[in-house]
């Protein structure tokens, strides 16, 4: 795969025209998660911490294979198990395994959501990256997210979620989790490629039996650069709840579409106001007593 | 390994049984994904558990813990009874024709000559028919009631798909469906690979577990064949070098064996064990004994070793009886033992019965630890509260521990599963005062040797006569260590065709063990290594990956043993003219003058195959074996027994054969059987095993590893947990005879409870990665529960099968 700029196409609450010259010539990007391939070794979510230089804590067992429990700000991905016992196979049992993440998706929610400029990014080759120093703490990134992926930090109060290794990405490299995937359930690749080849994947497991085999790519965020071969692509939910049809939520594309020149307005008026305020009553102004008062009060601090 | 990792991508048909290999072998198990992806495989898992590599399976079976017997003996029951064997590879590669003696029997589970107060068999019945040439008879056409595979046939006619299920509790259906399913491969050009690893080797009947999957592999073609063999999963980086570097108590390097104590005259020791062919132009290559034999003696005790003093025959000790590990922990606890080196070992989590392991610690006088970390067995004489609860001030053992590197902090050879020795150079120096295993032991053996130059002592030959010829003595390098093992010429080796030509000049590393002597002109600390190190340098150091007919057969990529050879008895993947079986995947052919392919023959490279010599050279035979003949303690056929904590408490094969329950030749000494708990008490049946996040006692000790996976777990069935009031994440204890555990209950749909001969048995599954040092949360040692017995062969303990009772907390 060729080196791929870290040209941005979209920033968050940004009305600046991103630059257009330089185009992903040769695709955009997408990794390829074959949960029919993968048996939940987690080393990609020990890659992802590594590279990442992130340290979830040592925490507990609840009853189950899933640790650390959830996504965190220090845990990005997680593989996320399953028991199914399929009626289809005389109710044979299957450990549907999923590495669960952010899935990229071409039209991201968080990015429509936030409202802080720059603290999320769309780059040309698919990847939708947090600039965790733009980011203010808000949370609307969650709201707008489908697949529930965002995690606000307690320490910082900031969002953070997979960068899809943009790092090494940008220098030609594939992201840490797919180098560490053992079995090559994790694969990487531009966006056509992965689907050539997951066709490849459904086309064998559909000789081994399973009919309903195919590729996750849901057109309601406009696809994502994550995909997944699924085993049962007509019930994606039974792989922990990977929702069938995700869109962003009404209130994020009413913020985007409709609220948002209301907003607008609202501001504006507010500007307005002020206006009519400095006409009508003249500036808001200080007197020598007050600042005597401030630098007394400010004395009081320091030695008090 | 009889293939190596790479090959499994050429198998058709994968059998994963007595293993988990996503789990414990994640990295390997991409060979797997490898031969589903590109080759069609299909997947069939066995297990007592629903396990990763089930996940990724095409065809899953549950199977009670302990009786893999019954179900592959119903296996070759199948084969047998529909005739889907590989007609050809049978009647010409193994010994099925040959004819066993009249006084061979078996009955209601024991076979002839059991003498049940020694729990050993007089094995002398256990034989061919010997004529007065010393070749055994053989049948050709079959036809003969006692040829081997007659008695086979006849031996397992009780291995019924009924018997199995009332056995196994493996659905009938499904066992059937895995018989068609590896019946397929009976064709030539259709191969089956075993997978398999702890999960067979940790019972008391685990050897011949493993045997009995080699029959079947036998029956089918499916050994010395691209995509078949027999593939242990080794459960260490380098525990197939120990193997090999015989660090067993009875061993010596390259699968010699040491003396026994009546085995003092030289000449009979040699005899012995050069063994002679058993059928007309055999090769039977350990005819050659002697010369690998004298080799090592040369290496170890170089010019103190002579052809007067039987090449310091007397040096080497004469062994009174096995000393593995359950021999040396229950001497200790005995009090017969002053003084134990834990070097890369941490017993107290690693062997059976905890209870009996701390007595035992504490009746020593010194511990010494030499690990990388602070392992249980260190910190056994400290309190950790219920994790381990000792009174510090009863126990008097002094513990030394010293610090070595870990693996990546040094340079040196690792033998992977398929006997491959790859050098690897260290990434990084150790920390602080570590020091490497190597400079221990050399200043360890240096100041010894000085002691007893000063003060003398009973016969101190053997220490002062070693010979040391490293440049540092305290410093050996690894290099140096390496071309002693690999072999070199000690004179100007000369051809004995042509004594004008000196094929290897003195000092120069030899390039294989066809070259090794018995006059004492060559050193090789380990025979099989031979060539490692060839004149050519260090073969291990390779990392050519060409693989020129795309089948994995990358001979540039590091070096193999024996010969570089990368798939053993590959002569059997060629009809009996030498035509390879299967032409899409040729390992070997003759080509009229000599033997060419993708891997070194398995064969003398002219041996015309009109000749006869069969293809496992190594045996005296020179045809595999489904008759084991004296080689195995309880029996020349695999026969189920139940594990010595079993469920039933009668072995349905043998219902009124009270001496045949449990394997009656087993190792298990009196107090320990005492210790044995039984179905009334402890009604559960449990399994150990490991998880991909951890590896044995050490990760617990790394950061990343315990965030995976943090906190000590067993695992229980849906209908067991409902039984006894568990939901998920609640705190169980779990007890044997020997002691208890407590942990969070994992409850899963993926631990079935199992329907045996009428009565419902419920399986625990139990990670053993815990314990009371480390950073992940502390534990319990799982090995506080699991049985002090061993199988016969091996001593392996029996962790795999064992009785407990699940309460909740």
């Amino acid at each position: 795969m060729a080196l791929q700029s870290l040209d941005i196409v979209r920033r968050s609450a940004t009305t600046t025209h991103p630059p257009t010259v330089r185009k992903a010539q040769t695709g955009t990007v997408a990794k390829l998660i074959d949960t029919t391939k993968c048996i939940g070794c987690k080393a990609c979510q020990v890659a992802c911490m590594e590279w990442n230089d992130l340290r979830d804590e040592i925490g507990t067992n609840v009853g189950g294979y899933q640790n650390p429990h959830d996504l965190t700000d220090q845990s990005w991905t997680l593989m996320r198990f399953a028991e199914y016992e399929n009626p289809a196979r005389g109710g044979d049992l299957e450990w549907l395994i999923r590495k669960d993440g952010c899935m990229h998706c071409a039209d991201p929610g968080c990015l429509k959501a936030c409202p802080a400029p720059g603290a999320i990014v769309q780059y040309a080759n698919g990847i939708v990256d947090f600039q965790e120093e733009n980011c203010i703490g808000c949370g609307y990134c969650i709201a707008g997210c489908p697949f529930n992926i965002p995690r606000i930090s307690q320490r910082d109060h900031k969002a953070y979620k997979c960068t899809l290794c943009s790092d090494r990405v940008a220098v030609g490299l594939e992201p840490a989790c797919i180098k560490s995937c053992p079995t090559g359930a994790l694969v990487w690749g531009t966006k056509e490629d992965m689907h050539q080849h997951a066709a490849e994947r459904v086309e064998d497991l559909k000789s081994r039996g399973f009919d309903q085999a195919g590729v996750y790519d849901p057109p309601g965020v406009g696809g994502t650069h994550v995909m997944y071969v699924l085993h049962h692509a007509d019930q994606p939910e039974l792989y922990n709840g990977l929702p069938e049809d995700p869109r962003i939520s009404l209130s994020t594309r009413l913020w985007k579409g409709v609220t948002k020149p209301l907003a607008l307005a609202g501001i504006a008026l507010t500007a307005l106001a002020g206006f009519f305020h400095f006409i009508r009553v003249g500036r808001n102004e200080t007197h020598e007593s007050d600042e005597q008062a401030a630098a007394q009060a400010t004395e009081r601090a320091r030695h008090g | 390994m009889t293939n190596h990792w790479v090959d499994i991508k050429n198998a058709d048909l994968v059998l994963i049984m007595g293993g988990n290999a996503a789990e414990a072998h994640p990295c390997g198990f991409k060979w797997v994904t490898e031969a589903k992806a590109h080759n069609k495989a299909r997947l069939i898992v066995v297990d007592p558990r629903f396990t990763r590599s089930a996940s990724v399976a095409d065809v899953y079976a549950p199977i009670r813990a302990g009786t893999d017997i019954a179900f592959l003996g119903g296996v070759i029951s199948y084969l047998l009874a529909n005739d889907k064997i590989q007609r050809d590879y049978v009647i010409n590669y193994t010994d099925a024709s040959f004819i066993v003696r009249e006084d061979f029997a078996f009955n209601e589970g024991l076979y002839s000559g059991y003498n049940a107060e020694k729990r050993a068999y007089d094995k002398t019945s256990w034989e061919y028919e010997i004529g007065a040439d010393g070749f055994a008879h053989t049948d050709p056409t079959l036809a003969h009631p006692r040829c081997v595979i007659n008695l086979m046939k006849q031996h397992y006619s009780r291995y019924t798909p009924e018997m199995v299920e009332r056995v196994c509790g493996t659905p009938k259906e499904k066992f059937q469906q895995i018989c068609q399913m590896i019946s397929s491969t009976s064709t030539t050009t259709r191969a089956m690979t075993i997978m398999y690893a702890l999960g067979w080797t940790q019972h008391s009947v685990g050897s011949q577990m493993i045997r009995c999957a080699a029959m079947v592999q036998l029956l089918l073609g499916n050994i010395g064949v691209s995509g078949g063999g027999m593939n242990a999963l080794r459960g260490h980086s380098n525990i197939q070098g120990l193997t090999d570097l015989g660090l067993l108590s009875n061993s010596l390097p390259g699968y010699i064996t040491l003396p026994f104590d009546r085995e003092q005259d030289y000449e009979k020791y040699v005899a012995v064990r050069s063994q002679k062919p058993l059928r007309p132009n055999q090769m039977s290559y350990w005819q050659n004994f002697q010369k690998f034999f004298v080799s090592l003696q040369k290496a170890w005790w170089g010019d103190a070793a002579t052809a007067e003093n039987h090449w310091g025959f007397d040096y080497l000790p004469k062994i009174d009886k096995l000393y593995d590990m359950l021999q040396v922990f229950d001497l200790m606890d005995q009090g017969k033992m002053n003084g134990y080196l834990a070097q890369g070992f941490n017993p107290l989590a690693a062997a059976p019965n905890k209870a009996k392991m701390t007595a035992a610690l504490s009746k020593l006088k010194y511990l010494v630890v030499m690990d990388p970390l602070v392992t249980e067995t260190s910190e056994f004489w400290r309190n950790f509260g219920v994790h381990h609860d000792v009174d510090s001030s009863k126990i008097q053992t002094e513990v030394i521990r010293l610090p070595v590197s870990c693996f990546a902090e040094e340079d040196g050879a690792l033998v992977n599963s398929g006997r491959w020795l790859q050098w690897h150079w260290k990434g990084a120096e150790p920390p602080g005062e570590a020091r490497t295993d190597i400079e221990i032991m050399a200043e360890l053996y240096t100041r010894l040797r000085k002691l007893y130059q000063l003060e003398g002592g009973a016969y101190p030959d053997p220490i002062l006569n070693l010979s040391w010829r490293y440049i540092h003595p305290n410093k050996p390098t690894p290099e140096e260590l390496a071309k002693e093992y690999c072999g070199q010429a000690l004179t100007d080796l000369l051809d004995p065709k042509d004594p004008t030509k000196v094929l290897r000049k003195r000092g120069e590393q030899l390039a294989g063990f066809g070259e090794l002597r018995d006059d004492g002109t060559t050193l090789s600390g380990c025979w099989i290594f031979c060539g490692a190190w060839g004149p050519n340098g260090n073969l291990m150091a390779r990392r050519d990956n060409a693989d020129p007919t795309g089948i994995g057969q990358t001979l540039n990529w590091a070096w193999s043993w024996p010969a570089n050879r990368r798939v053993l008895y590959n002569r059997a993947s060629c009809d009996t003219n030498g035509k390879p079986f299967n032409p899409e995947r040729m390992l070997v052919a003759w080509n009229g003058k000599q033997w060419i392919g993708s891997d070194t023959p398995d064969y003398k490279v002219d041996d015309d195959p009109s000749l006869g010599v069969g293809p496992f050279i190594m045996n005296q035979e020179g045809v595999a074996r489904f008759f084991a003949r004296g080689n195995m303690v309880e029996g020349p056929f695999p026969e189920h027994y139940e594990p010595f904590e079993s469920p039933l408490g009668y072995n349905p094969l043998s219902r009124n054969e009270p001496r045949a329950v449990s394997n009656p030749a087993a190792r298990i000494f009196k107090a320990d059987r005492d210790a044995l708990g039984s179905a009334a008490q402890f009604p559960h049946v449990a399994t150990t095993y490991r998880l991909t996040e951890h590896f044995h006692y050490w990760t617990k000790h790394v950061r990343l590893n315990a965030i995976t996976q943090p906190e000590q777990f067993v695992e229980i069935g849906t209908a067991l947990a409902d039984q006894i009031g568990v939901a998920a994440g609640d705190r169980v204890r779990v007890s044997s005879n020997r002691g208890h555990i407590e942990a969070v209950a994992v409850v899963t749909k993926r631990i079935r409870a199992l329907n045996i001969d009428g009565k419902t048995v419920h399986t625990v599954g139990i990670p053993i990665h815990w314990g009371f040092t480390g950073l992940a949360r502390p534990g319990y040692i799982a090995n506080t529960l699991t049985p002090f017995v061993g199988d016969g062969n091996s001593q392996t303990p029996e962790f795999k099968a064992f009785l407990v009772k699940v309460e909740k907390v």
